[in-house]
């Protein structure tokens, strides 16, 4: 298909796309240079104490084995801001699955047996890793501004106590995993003091900045490359403990060292989304009209560093109330690190909000839609500040005459098809506007084409295309004379691929660039290029319209969730039988690509409602479900009838493409739509997820 | 390296090619293919038979290739994702599909995604039945492949990035 010259909005084709089916795409670990050696980590099999001894005799006696690095020969590293990089630092196990030797080989084969020769003893400690929301230790964080992450509004809890209609109730998520398709992996080299990684990283820039303090290398020293990434839902967001290693061991052998994880391991290592207990109390007139709004919620951290799942962030933004109370709460306990996990904070704060909200309108006697469009609000509640585009009741009104809302009978278990009770459920979405500054340079060259460089990260979402087509709406030109170069610290500095701000961060510094460049070009028209072509740089860092904070605005993503379950009477099961998603989410630049993303996270969303389930092992400190087979993802067979539209937002406040981003507000509604479906169908409400058989069965 | 007790010698055919690979006798297929023939289009997504991703034919039938011993194919016929498309560059019709209905994100699934259809294709073809297939149906018969089918038989193949309908239906474009 010819790439169009209307750039922006286009549906055009991805690029990497033919690379991606024909196997020529290659990931971090599919680099081979002459030499390499293989790298396989031995993790700690206590959840609290200290290494007391190592012993690699064995390890070393294994035909291929070229070395066992642990705390006791590994290099010391420089400063590292997150601790979990401290690899092979000290004899301190903070939890299980905490890396606690690196075995190298000539052959994975070598390095996979050398790993379980290895042995470790340990001198052991009580320890604990249960969530226990009433827990003493459990203390209110800063949240991102540096205040107390509680806020208030008026008289919450008398506001409460007076409301004629009362919802009090307790939500809990597990604990979840990313699980890319790609498990982590890096492949690292030195030569002659310079420093080459590929790695599966959300932003290589961050990577590189990481290993320079880690290793004492100035920046110049070191190249990052991610340029194909086998997805990370916010996994790769942040250097993980696998490239440190890699770079240790390939400096330590001196050969390129290659280390993939092993998918067993990567529950442990590479985040996860902390589970989140959350007491929810809304209090309403008989018009449905909200009160009050009381939403607290208890998340785990590990003893290592605090990381906050902020669920109740959401209800600052959502629905108007006279008295409010939103806080959060952490608890560090002797755990894995808790990390960014696909709308961190929005997707399980939004899942309670939004069941509660259901409940709310069953006890009222009110449509839920209706419910949500009598709280709409044009000012964010929580700061007072107008929003720069809230088409909330929008997505709902349209997405309700999409589904069929109107002939939904109310009463649950009001319908049904033999043995399987059908019902459907709504859900609102929300997710915050973030940008972040970035680089980025764009040339004309004299055969007419055009090259726009910045190191943005492709981890699935398509910025090589929608990149180009930022460039060519800004240089005025086909798409297709654009290409993009992404995915490489050698080009100009850039920030990740996470919290739904890649597009408008690197898309904005690509514009500036493509702004100057073509007024360059205006400057010489008619004269015939250099051959080294003509370029113009662009650096957002400082323009004050990227300082979102300061801003007069509260902006954010809106969009509302529409499900309808089958749920067989017998067995328990759910089977989710249609999803419809509708989001406002200012401009969509890509049509073909922003589908595949909104449906992609309404798939992780299911799976959140109906089949992901982590549990952590009192006894032994770990996952009981660290692998494919037992934590369960949804599959094909899982996901039905699904649409994803959208309402094109045409919003002043937001950068010069006027986008917002869609990589997470797709997840956000889904479980809570699910989970209100099921109990239309059933009349059954369930307050833990997933939603499985074994509690429907027993509650029906 | 040589063949010796721990290591052998496996002549095998690898997307048309007679190569004769000397393998540790613990290497998968999947790690041959990746590590020693430079073939890293079939993905190690669980090396435990668990997503799929590393899905390749071996005699025209899809396979995990994490499962597979490399030594135990002697004489086979492997057929990775390298090896669909006709010589002379053009996509074969289930990748040129996958473009088309942008049946990926990612993309680190799809190798397996579209080995694992080519395979499903045959299946149904040769009148193989699936959970989903009629049980009144003709045995043998070929099985017309219905949304339901392809959801069914293409479950063994897991995308965490969720393309799903896309891949539904970028199947049923080359079976229609
Ligand atoms: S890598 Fe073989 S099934 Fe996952
Ligand atoms: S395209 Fe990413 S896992 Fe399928």
């Amino acid at each position: 298909m010819p790439d169009t010259t209307s750039a922006l909005g286009a549906p055009t084709e991805r690029r990497e796309g033919p690379a991606k089916v024909t196997g020529a795409a290659r990931y971090a670990a599919e680099h081979l240079p002459g030499g390499l050696a293989h790298a396989w980590p031995v993790p700690a099999t206590i959840a609290r104490g200290e290494v007391a001894s190592v012993d690699d005799t064995a390890a070393l006696a294994v035909p291929g084995v070229v070395g066992v690095l642990t705390h006791l020969n590994a290099p010391r590293l420089g400063e590292a801001d997150d601790a979990t990089l401290a690899v092979l630092q000290d004899a301190r196990v903070p939890h299980r699955g905490w890396y606690v030797a690196l075995v190298v080989a000539d052959t994975l084969e070598a390095a996979r047996e050398g790993a379980a020769a290895v042995t470790v003893t340990y001198a052991e400690e009580p320890h604990d890793v249960t969530l226990d929301a009433a827990s003493p230790a459990a203390y209110v964080p800063e949240d991102p501004d540096g205040n107390p992450d509680e806020h208030t509004r008026g008289n919450p809890d008398e506001a409460f106590a007076a409301a004629p209609v009362r919802v009090d109730v307790t939500y809990e998520v597990p604990p979840l995993h990313n699980h890319p398709m790609e498990p982590h992996a890096a492949t690292a080299r030195w030569e002659e003091g310079r420093l080459t990684v590929h790695d599966s990283s959300q932003g290589a820039t961050a990577v590189r900045q990481t290993l320079a303090s880690l290793f004492k290398l100035p920046e110049e020293q070191i190249t990052v490359v991610s340029e194909h990434v086998g997805g990370g839902f916010g996994s790769k967001g942040t250097p993980r403990p696998h490239v440190v290693l890699a770079s240790m061991a390939a400096r330590e052998t001196g050969r390129p060292v290659k280390l993939a994880l092993p998918r067993r391991h990567l529950a442990a290592v590479v985040g996860h989304r902390s589970p989140t207990v959350q007491r929810l109390r809304l209090g309403a007139e008989a018009d449905g009209t909200l009160t009050t709004l009381i939403h607290e919620v208890t998340s785990h951290t590990s003893r290592v560093k605090e990381f906050v799942e902020t669920g109740a962030a959401v209800s600052r933004v959502m629905y108007p109330s006279p008295h409010a109370r939103t806080g959060n709460r952490v608890l560090p306990l002797d755990v894995p690190s808790p990390s960014w996990m696909r709308a961190p904070g929005e997707a399980p704060g939004m899942y309670a909000l939004e069941s509660a909200m259901d409940e709310l309108a069953v006890a009222l006697g009110l449509d839920p839609v209706e419910l949500r469009l009598r709280n709409d609000t044009r000012t964010e509640p929580d700061t007072g500040k107008p929003f720069s585009s809230r088409h909330l009741a929008e997505c709902l009104r349209e997405g309700a005459r999409r589904f069929g809302w109107a002939e939904r009978d109310p009463r649950p278990r009001s319908r049904a098809e033999g043995p399987v009770l059908i019902g459907s459920g709504v859900a609102a979405a929300t997710y915050p506007v973030l940008v972040s500054p970035s680089r980025a340079s764009a040339h004309a060259y004299p055969d007419g084409g055009y090259v726009i460089r910045v190191n943005a990260t492709d981890i699935g979402t398509g910025a090589r295309t929608v990149l180009a087509q930022v460039a060519a709406d800004a240089l005025g030109v086909p798409v297709d004379r654009v290409r993009t170069e992404v995915g490489s610290t050698d080009l100009p500095a850039a920030p990740l691929a996470g919290g739904s701000s890649g597009t408008a961060s690197w898309g904005w510094a690509v514009h500036e660039a493509c702004t100057r460049l073509a007024r360059r070009l205006a400057g010489q028209l008619g004269q015939q290029l250099p051959p080294e072509g003509v370029g113009a740089s662009a650096d957002t860092e400082g323009t004050p319209d990227t300082n979102y904070a300061e801003s007069e605005y509260a902006r954010h993503a809106f969009g509302a969730h529409f499900a309808e379950v089958g749920v067989d009477a017998v067995s328990g099961e759910v089977r989710v039988r249609r999803l419809l998603g509708v989001f406002a989410a200012g401009h969509i630049l890509n049509a073909r690509t922003a589908r595949s993303q909104f449906i992609g996270a309404m798939t992780m969303g299911l799976g959140m409602a109906l089949t992901e389930h982590s549990t952590m092992d009192k006894a032994f400190g770990d996952f009981a479900e660290s692998d494919l087979a037992s934590y369960h993802v949804p599959v094909n067979a899982d996901v039905p009838a699904m649409e994803a539209h959208w309402i094109d937002e045409d919003d002043p406040h937001l950068n010069p493409m006027g986008s917002k981003g869609i990589g997470e507000i797709g997840i956000v509604g889904t479980a809570a739509a699910i989970g209100n479906a099921v109990h239309h169908a059933t009349g059954v409400r369930l307050r833990e997820l997933p939603i499985t058989p074994d509690k429907l069965v027993t509650a029906l | 390296m040589g063949a010796d007790v721990f290591h052998s010698e496996v002549p095998l055919t690898v997307n048309g090619e007679a190569r004769r690979p000397t393998v540790d006798h613990r290497s998968t297929l999947l790690d041959v293919l990746r590590e020693q023939l430079g073939l890293t289009g079939a993905k190690k997504g669980c090396d435990h038979g668990q997503c799929g991703a590393c899905t390749v034919l071996v005699d025209g039938r899809r396979v995990n290739s994490c499962l597979l011993l490399a030594v135990s194919l002697e004489g086979r016929e492997v057929i990775t994702v390298e090896g669909l498309a006709p010589a002379g560059g053009d996509l074969h019709p289930l990748q040129r599909a996958f473009v088309d209905r942008d049946a990926f994100q990612c993309g680190y699934c799809t190798p397996g995604q579209i080995c694992s259809a080519v395979g499903a294709i045959a299946e149904a073809r040769a009148g193989r039945a699936s959970h989903v297939t009629d049980p009144a149906a003709d045995v043998g018969a070929p099985v017309e492949l219905t949304r339901d089918e392809i959801r069914e038989r293409l479950s063994g193949n897991i995308c965490r990035c969720g393309a799903y309908p896309h891949i539904v239906e970028a199947v049923e474009d080359v079976t229609r």
